[in-house]
């Protein structure tokens, strides 16, 4: 009873969420509803028994990328009024378009049927008995999926410089200290001795 | 009762409102890319939602996989979004096929 209500819970929440993030008129509150989005889809996945994902929901994507979101969103100085304008006139195409989706997905899922020597399970079962959740996912990550897993760090690594790469500007302008010519430089170079005559002084 | 039926109804509305999300907000790139993560968190609903009723963990392994492409997918594309912003001065990306920087 807890189960069906927490579920209808999450669920109605994370749909209106959804909803919000397409139709908000301030980015800043999309962003939010974002938030809102993946708070419950985390609470979802708990009810479903996956207690690490949720948790790398939470983390990864409420504490990296609705952040980098809204630092994107805030720092720009974008005009959001200006990109509103005729965004009703993609309403229907929009309505045409996610209406043909939704009707396919109901299509395939009301006529599927699971494959020979596929048990679908009625029942939720967690781990095998003296594993958590987290122990679970670990024993076949870093198994089965080792070359998978290591690919995905590598990917993030690619993504990590490609954008800073994307980003990273020189300022033409801007003065920095630099190390290397300070240290090199040497008495001999920076000071000297000369004699200034009287009434003449001297030249540098 | 809850089954997996219900799982997926929820990821289809969800993966439903991302593609209307993108037909609506067609000039705004940074709302497509929320879609978007709209979009990947309804297929990672789905995998741990299968994962879960056939009592194997490798749906759970693979919503991993598409939780790292999406972090990275998010990072790169906020920074095209800056660049082009540094460029243009706006994010409107109706008009983004002239090749003009």
């Amino acid at each position: 009873m807890t189960a069906t209500f927490a579920f209808y819970l999450f669920a109605i929440t994370l749909l209106t969420g959804g909803l919000m993030v397409v139709t908000s008129k301030n980015p800043v509150h999309s962003v939010l509803w974002l938030i809102v989005c993946f708070f419950n889809a985390a609470g979802l996945f708990i009810l479903l028994g996956a207690e690490f994902l949720a948790m790398l929901l939470v983390i990864v994507y409420v504490g990296a990328v609705a952040v980098l979101f809204l630092f994107v969103v805030m720092m720009l100085d974008i005009d959001f009024r200006a990109l509103q304008r005729g965004a009703l006139k993609n309403l229907p195409l929009g309505l045409a378009v996610s209406g043909v989706i939704l009707a396919e997905v109901l299509l395939v899922a009301s006529g599927w049927q699971p494959g020979t020597g596929v048990v679908m399970n009625d029942a939720l079962a967690g781990p095998p008995a003296g594993m958590t959740n987290t122990q679970w996912i670990g024993s076949q990550l870093y198994t089965r999926y080792v070359f998978v897993f290591s690919m995905a760090g590598l990917l993030l690594l690619a993504a990590m410089i490609g954008a800073i790469v994307l980003t990273h500007r020189r300022r033409v302008g801007t003065k920095k200290q630099n190390i290397s010519v300070q240290n090199a430089r040497t008495p001999a170079s920076a000071v000297g001795v000369g004699k200034a005559p009287v009434g003449q002084g001297v030249e540098l | 009762m809850i089954g997996l039926t219900h799982y997926l109804a929820v990821s289809a509305a969800l993966f439903v409102m991302g593609v209307f999300g993108i037909f609506l907000n067609r000039r705004n790139i940074i709302i497509i890319l929320m879609a978007l993560e709209l979009i990947l968190l309804s297929v990672n609903i789905n995998l741990v939602a299968f994962s879960a009723f056939l009592h194997q963990v490798h749906g759970q392994i693979f919503a991993m996989f598409v939780l790292t492409v999406a972090a990275g997918e998010a990072a790169i594309g906020l920074a095209i979004l800056v660049i082009y912003f540094r460029n243009r001065g706006t994010v409107a990306v109706d008009q983004a096929d002239v090749m003009k920087g």
